[in-house]
């Protein structure tokens, strides 16, 4: 198992030096400049633009300039933002809590909902029950996140009044970020009407980010039980006697979950994409609108940095995703 | 009384074009460890009658039955619950392929386990030890190790050992095999046969051995139902069986035996194929591989005739190897299957 670990680990090193690349020459590639942007309207001398541009050291060669990057990057060092002069790395850190706070709940709620849900309609396949759920999460699949998000916040928001519009705790409370979760950090300090805020707070965000995973787990839970159902060793169970509920649920789900796992580790890098747009819709500060403004703004270090980050947690996430097949499926770990 | 009693069993399967009828008509009366054979080639529908006793068919079947009983019980009239309690602790089965058959996400231990909390109970200790002692019973050597195997480190004549293990674990007074030896090495079938037979012994349940090897049905059977295009076309005991087939689908079947076959060069075939749900003859569904098909074969569909015991489907039954047909007086009795490869008429 440790060394099944160590040659999943060795398999990351080509595919990161491949990130640093694209999020490298990504930012550069685009139009636009950073000294000119911060410039503004006004415009700058060309003595004070070559001043600046050695100070940032864009005027060495993209070669060298990408050396140094990988430099910083084995060190830890993401360099520092061109805006606020903050190392990247400490603005990164400040903010994905929040990112990963919203995330995990919108994980959990497109399992908790996704996974029954497709169980169900396999089922129940060919029925009303069976079409009504693969026909919500076709639907829920299909739906643009900013359009669903501002919809929902119509009717939960600005019509019901039940959820908060934006932001992540109610601003009667103050907590002291301990590990960046308010959910977890006002349970620290004890503060119970705290932990219900930000729950509260978090209502909204987690169901619009979840709702395209939730809508690809419940279908590809539905069509691997399908293929599990078919099975001989699900009509072994049968033939043991065993009740419906236990053939189902232990017998078939824990096979057809093999899949199942993978994709729920592929949603893991589009809920952090997805997280940009929901971050956005519902003022969340969360690395996704911190990015946004560093693209705008077309910060390179922080951009490079942050991209670097995302994927080094996908792969990280990726990882973790291949270790838990060995967990689920014995024909793996052995 | 019977300890499975069935009477006109019937599958239906839906499909696009309508209802397929996959089995018709089945009767089968297995007395408390009797040792039964149903045999037929691949699409008679053998498998299909055993699993819908079993209740194990996908809920695109519809089972149909005069009487369906298991030691007195209505099968049919059972709840659900009721009917588990039956299958896999009083009636169980193997299958066909062992490999596929058993969990792959499970250890060896926890599946028989598994069946013998669900029927029999007792400490997770007892169980254990129970699990051992059927290893060790079905041949498995070092069982403690073997235990905690996953499938997919056993070979295929072990997974049916263990299949065995688990189908035996809770005393049944039934055991069905549904091909148990076809998807395994030559060597390996004869040493499964002799397993199960010599557990019929050791335990007394009645056995239904399903297969399509005559040579089979003649060193294990008492009484054989031979199945043909999902009709029950002969019922017998293997003796008069193998002396005086009434059905000429069966003395087909035991003149295709290398035994059999005496010095002929080349081994006798039946021509032709099982007719599958669009190619169905009219008439009698044999009739398009019958050396003694009449006008009348192929136009009126044959019925048991009220005082033969082994209910031969068939208008000309057998007597003492002779077929009574009209079309049999060219047919040398010497030499069945004259032209093995003529052409088969529609």
């Amino acid at each position: 198992m440790f060394k099944f670990f160590l040659i999943k680990l060795a398999q990351l090193v080509p595919t990161f030096i491949g990130v640093t690349i694209v999020a490298f020459a990504f930012i550069r590639l685009l139009p636009g400049d950073p000294i000119l942007l911060m410039a503004g309207e006004r415009g700058i001398s060309a003595e004070r633009y070559a001043q600046l541009e050695s100070q940032m050291g864009f005027d060495r060669s993209l070669v060298v300039q990408y050396l140094d990057f990988l430099k910083g990057l084995l060190h830890g060092d993401l360099g520092n933002s061109l805006v606020t002069h903050a190392p990247v790395m400490d603005e990164f850190m400040s903010r994905f809590p929040a990112t990963l706070e919203l995330s995990l709940f919108a994980l959990a709620f497109a399992v908790i909902i996704g996974l029954p849900a497709g169980v169900l309609a396999a089922v129940k396949r060919g029925k009303t029950l069976d079409h009504t759920i693969m026909g919500v999460s076709l639907t829920g699949y299909s739906m643009p996140i900013f359009w669903w998000g501002l919809l929902l916040i119509m009717l939960f928001s600005s019509t019901l009044g039940w959820t908060p519009v934006s932001g992540r705790i109610s601003y009667m409370y103050f907590i002291e970020p301990v590990t960046g979760f308010m959910t977890i950090d006002s349970l620290i300090a004890g503060d119970w009407g705290a932990f219900l805020s930000a729950l509260h707070y978090l209502i909204l965000p987690s169901i619009v980010l979840g709702t395209i995973p939730l809508a690809v787990i419940a279908r590809q839970t539905r069509s691997s039980m399908l293929e599990v159902l078919g099975e001989d060793y699900v009509r072994t169970a049968r033939a043991k006697g065993l009740s419906n509920f236990r053939v189902i649920m232990v017998h078939t789900l824990r096979n057809a979950l093999i899949s199942v796992v993978t994709v729920i580790g592929l949603q893991v890098g589009l809920l952090l994409a997805g997280a940009i747009l929901t971050e956005t819709i519902f003022s969340w500060p969360g690395i996704g609108k911190w990015m946004i403004d560093a693209i705008s703004r077309r910060d390179y270090p922080s951009v490079q940095g942050g991209l670097v980050l995302i994927a080094f947690i996908v792969m990280i996430v990726n990882l973790l995703v291949d270790l838990a097949y060995g967990v689920i499926n014995p024909r793996i770990r052995h | 009384m019977a300890l499975l009693d069935i009477e006109g069993l019937s599958v239906r399967f839906k499909t696009s074009s309508g209802l397929f009828a996959a089995v018709e008509g089945v009767d089968i009366n297995v007395d408390r460890g009797e040792v039964w054979s149903i045999v037929g080639e691949s699409g008679s529908g053998k498998s299909v009658s055993m699993l819908a006793t079993m209740g194990l068919l996908p809920w695109t079947a519809q089972v149909t039955a005069d009487k369906m009983a298991f030691d007195g019980q209505d099968l049919q009239q059972l709840s659900s619950r009721q009917r588990r309690r039956i299958v896999g602790g009083e009636m169980s089965m193997i299958f066909q392929e062992p490999m596929s058959s058993l969990n792959p996400c499970f250890t060896v231990g926890t599946q028989i386990d598994e069946m013998i909390k669900q029927h029999l109970g007792g400490s997770r200790k007892e169980r254990h030890e129970r699990a051992l002692d059927l290893l060790a019973q079905v041949g498995i050597p070092d069982p403690a190790r073997r235990i905690k195997a996953y499938p997919h480190q056993m070979s295929g004549g072990m997974s049916q050992r263990v299949m065995i293990a688990m189908a035996i674990s809770c005393n049944p007074r039934l055991l069905i095999a549904d091909e148990p030896t076809t998807a395994l090495d030559v060597t390996i079938q004869a040493q499964i046969l002799e397993l199960l037979l010599r557990l019929q012994e050791d335990t007394g349940m009645a056995l239904i051995l399903i297969t399509h090897d005559m040579g089979v049905v003649a060193e294990t059977a008492k009484h054989v139902v031979v199945q043909y295009a999902g009709r029950q076309v002969e019922k017998q005991d293997v003796k008069s069986l193998f002396a005086n087939p009434r059905h000429p689908y069966t003395e087909a079947l035991l003149s295709a035996l290398p035994e059999r076959a005496g010095d002929q060069d080349r081994l006798p075939t039946i021509p032709g194929v099982v007719p599958g749900q669009h190619d169905r003859p009219s008439g009698c569904l044999f009739n398009p591989r019958c050396r003694y098909a009449t006008e009348h074969c192929r136009e009126v569909e044959p019925v048991p005739a009220p005082d033969d015991p082994a209910r031969t489907l068939c208008h000309y039954p057998l007597e003492d190897g002779v077929s009574p047909s009209p079309a049999a007086a060219g047919v040398a009795r010497d030499n069945p299957q004259s032209s093995p490869h003529r052409e088969v008429r529609p």
